[in-house]
């Protein structure tokens, strides 16, 4: 440590260089700068040399004015500094170094990065950052990152001492609907309220500030309703792939295919080894593209899966549909230790890069990149399915065989073949589904045993054989399932959606949608 | 379905003749080999092989009740762990109350309230105080349960998959439920520790040999019940919704309180099990009462053969014991056994054992029929 006269001396030195040199400097151009241009380098040296000193004064002037003038150049020199020190210069310099850091990262080229950058000054709660905040959200292109930058900006108002800022700053963050703030906001309304005697003043402020609160929470209540309809549908989508393929195979050959949940697994491990495969054989550019060839790839090695399943199985099992429930529910163990035994209990697939991330579409309501690509996936798996079923000549087929079997036999309709292909067919949607799933959770063994009750739920409440019956079925219990999580809990929630689809198979017991037909026994 | 179940007088006699073999065998060979030989005798059987023993019967108990449900009635309900978890949890409760100041914490309440911080008994747990409360609670909670579940599903006519879909369901639920630790029935953990019933130590050999009897008993006792129904007037409507349930309806019987009947039977024989099996276990959890377990619950009766009572019976045994044998000595393969049994039973031989027995049976009689004629008449057309 430097002892404290010598220290002294040279402060004195430095105030006389500085103001010599500002003096030879007004005749040149660099003094229409003013002062933060170009600060001798000396001071900053000093600056730097005097947050070790002993003297807090001393120390907190070098603290302000390296706040003040320094940028993010300083930044290797102070940490090498806060490396060597002891405790109450490394507290002294942590402030120091948060914010320059993150005053260079509001001009950073990421927007992500700027994004955090502003949410940390606001939470450090130097007010010095707030001109800073300002000046980056004026230049600001995106958005979503301005919005922080303002938020954090008004967050540090809220803190000053001057009542009508405070004023202006609560009002501001209810125009912001910022949830940040809420809070803050809340502890200044406590806080003023605790007190005996108000002044006028600060009657105002508590006044702004419960608007704001208000303000605040109504828009939470209904980007949070925004956003459980948004998960209910994510849910759902998922729900409703897997619930695709069940309905078409139980429709069509009246097989309860209790491994399907296995079939999905087949095609998350069928990502997850598409994954190692990019990662150990092709250039670690190309790695982000795993993704696209995984799907497919999922489909074909699940759609193979079912095929084999069927000629091993489910051929001498037509037309018993519990009975395919045991077998294939004992297809399933086996396929589930198989996994276990083989790869693991848990693995994982890293999501490519380009589905990482999210829309932030409204104040605090954001959607993640990935949720939303399965509901696109798992649409344009209904309308490939609508298209193959209702306008091909395979579909028509299909749709024959499934409504009269002897008939269609009759006609020249080779059942058996069709009956194998489409579940097949079931099958890949399986793959497929698993393949989406690997991007919301990892890859293990028991992958398929989350969803498969859901998913008979979803068969047996929309109808056999009606594709519009298992698509309204699974938005509804998706629905219903994020609906009631909240106020219910995920157990409860699920016992009432029992009970509700009970209640509901009293008035329609075979589901939504059914075919009509003259034939008493289904 | 053929008409084998239909016994001729002359099976009749064979079989009450085998029922009284195997009680007799159960009921006083086992408990004595068990006392009598010395520990080193090869007749022995060792308190752990007992007390497994009487497992497997309490298995066998619930076993017949779903065959007939399934074998009979075919029904195919997969949530019969649900009622089994009943019984068992409502003398599980008693057990645990009965433990008293014996617990790790000293207290009077159960250890794992003491863990979660419950400060005092729930008000369901306080009637469970009774063991006449408990055991009655043990039989007519799922009698009641099956009765509001069964109602609802039959009256609107949820049948066949459905049905199994709609059971399965409530497996996962009640399997969802249990494990919560607000419903303060043990979590995760379920129930365990028990020290005592009636006064008498659990850990005595002398108990568990008088709960083993009580449950070859109860074997005798349920399977006699089912046997009874069977050969009733109500067991061949059974039988006849299985085979056609449309048929009966239009002969003008209501299928549908024949079906709830047999339901709420067999959920009160499942809670009957489930009492029997928690004090000779020793525990009771979640895991044994959700969707895996009442699946294998079929197999049992699938393997034994279903349709046939002695089969159900034989069949939890004989499945539990390879089980017992397998997850001691090949963990990773019992998955492996269990699932190729599904798919084995349900392909190969849909008869079960006895099926299986009995097309063996049939194999012979005509191979030596054919014998025999082949003797009367020598082949002399050359």
């Amino acid at each position: 440590m430097n002892p404290k006269a010598p220290n002294a001396a040279r402060h004195a030195l430095w105030v006389l260089c500085c103001g010599a040199l500002s003096l030879g400097a007004t005749s040149t151009v660099m003094a229409a700068e003013g002062p933060a241009a170009a600060p001798p380098p000396s001071a900053i040296e000093r600056a730097l040399a005097d947050l070790s000193s002993q003297d807090q004064a001393l120390q907190e002037a070098a603290v302000a004015l390296l706040i003040e003038r320094g940028d993010a150049s300083l930044l290797p020199s102070l940490e090498e500094l806060r490396s060597n020190a002891d405790r109450s210069v490394r507290l002294a310099i942590k402030p120091v170094i948060d914010l320059l850091k993150n005053r260079a990262h509001l001009t950073s080229e990421d927007a992500n990065t700027r994004r955090s950058a502003a949410t940390d000054l606001g939470m450090l709660g130097k007010p010095v950052a707030i001109p800073w905040l300002e000046q980056a959200a004026a230049r600001e292109p995106n958005r979503w990152v301005r919005y922080t930058m303002e938020e954090a900006a008004q967050l540090l108002k809220l803190a000053a001492d001057d009542a009508a800022t405070k004023m202006a700053a609560a009002t501001k963050l209810g125009e912001l609907r910022s949830q940040n703030a809420l809070p803050t906001l809340k502890e200044l309304l406590s806080g003023s309220s605790a007190g005996s005697e108000q002044s006028d003043q600060q009657k105002a402020v508590a006044r702004a500030a419960s608007g704001a609160i208000e303000r605040i929470e109504v828009w939470a209540s209904w980007s949070g309703a925004i956003e459980t309809i948004f998960r209910g549908i994510s849910l759902s989508s998922i729900l409703l792939m897997m619930s695709l393929g069940l309905a078409i195979v139980f429709g069509l050959m009246g097989v309860i295919n209790m491994a399907h949940g296995e079939l999905m697994m087949v095609g998350a491990y069928a990502t997850f080894v598409t994954q190692e495969w990019f990662r150990a054989y092709l250039p670690t550019d190309l790695f982000d593209y795993y993704f696209l060839a995984s799907m497919p790839l999922s489909f074909l090695v699940a759609a193979l899966f079912g095929l084999f399943l069927e000629a091993t199985v489910i051929r001498f099992l037509y037309g018993r549909p519990l009975e395919t429930l045991l077998a294939t529910w004992g297809v399933s163990l086996i396929m589930i230790q198989a996994a276990r035994v083989y790869f693991g209990d848990l693995t994982s697939v890293a999501a490519p890069s380009w589905l990482s991330g999210g829309a932030q579409v409204m104040v605090g309501v954001y959607l993640p990149y990935n949720r939303l690509f399965i509901i696109a996936l798992s649409a344009l798996c209904v309308v490939g399915i609508y298209l193959l079923l209702f306008r091909s000549g395979v579909g028509l087929r299909v749709r024959a065989v499934m409504q009269n079997r002897d008939m269609g036999a009759c006609l020249g309709i080779p059942t058996r073949k069709v009956d194998a292909y489409t579940f097949a067919f079931g099958s890949g949607l399986a793959g497929l589904a698993g393949c989406a799933l690997t991007l919301i959770g990892n890859v293990e063994p028991g992958l398929g045993q989350n969803y498969i009750v859901d998913s008979f739920m979803v068969v047996v409440t929309g109808g056999v054989g009606k594709l519009a019956g298992t698509i309204v079925a699974s938005l509804g219990i998706g629905g219903l399932n994020k609906l009631l999580e909240p106020s219910f809990g995920a157990v409860y929630g699920k016992v009432l959606i029992l009970v509700l689809v009970i209640l509901f198979l009293q008035r329609r017991p075979s589901g939504l949608f059914t075919i009509k037909g003259r034939y008493v026994e289904s | 379905m053929s008409n084998h179940e239909w016994g001729t007088v002359a099976q009749d006699r064979g079989e009450g003749l085998i029922f009284w073999l195997i009680g007799f065998s159960l009921l006083v060979i086992m408990p004595l080999l068990n006392v009598l030989p010395g520990p080193d005798s090869w007749l022995h059987v060792s308190d752990f092989a007992l007390n497994r023993f009487g497992k497997f019967l309490a298995f066998a108990i619930l076993a017949l009740g779903l065959d007939l449900i399934w074998g009979y009635t075919g029904i195919l309900s997969l949530g019969h762990g649900v009622f089994f978890g009943l019984g068992a949890y409502a003398v599980g409760m008693h057990l645990m109350l009965t433990i008293g100041t014996e617990s790790v914490y000293g207290s009077t309440l159960p250890d794992f309230m003491v863990w979660n911080q419950v400060k005092e008994l729930p008000f369901f747990w306080k009637p469970f105080y009774s063991f006449w409360f408990a055991i009655a609670a043990a039989i007519l909670l799922p009698t009641l349960f099956a009765a509001i579940f069964g109602f609802l599903a039959f009256r609107s006519r949820i049948k066949g998959v459905y049905f199994a879909i709609i059971t399965q369901a409530l497996a996962l639920s009640a399997w969802l439920v249990f494990n919560r630790n607000e419903t303060n029935l043990g979590g995760t953990n379920g129930l365990t520790d028990f020290k005592q019933v009636l006064g008498f130590r659990l850990s005595d050999p002398g108990t568990q040999r008088g709960l083993y009897v009580l449950t070859v008993l109860s074997l005798g006792a349920a399977y006699l019940l089912c046997r009874w129904i069977t050969r009733s007037r109500t067991g061949r409507v059974l039988v006849a919704i299985r085979d056609s349930e449309q048929r009966v309806l239009f002969s003008g019987y209501s299928p549908g309180n024949y079906k709830l009947f047999v339901f709420v039977v067999s959920a009160a024989l499942a809670g009957l099990a489930g009492a029997l099996y928690v004090p000779q276990v020793g525990i009771i959890t979640p895991a044994q009462i959700g969707v895996l377990p009442s699946l294998e619950m079929v197999i049992w009766v699938a393997v034994g053969g279903r349709g046939t009572l002695i089969g159900a019976a034989l069949g939890a045994v004989g499945v539990n014991w390879a089980r017992s044998i397998l997850t001691s000595s090949f963990p990773d393969l019992w998955p492996f056994f269990l699932g190729g049994l599904f798919v084995a039973v349900v392909l190969l031989f849909p008869g079960g054992c006895v099926g299986l027995g009995r097309r063996l049976a049939e194999w012979w009689r005509s191979y030596r029929l054919a014998k025999q004629t082949a003797i009367l008449e020598p082949a002399g057309k050359g």
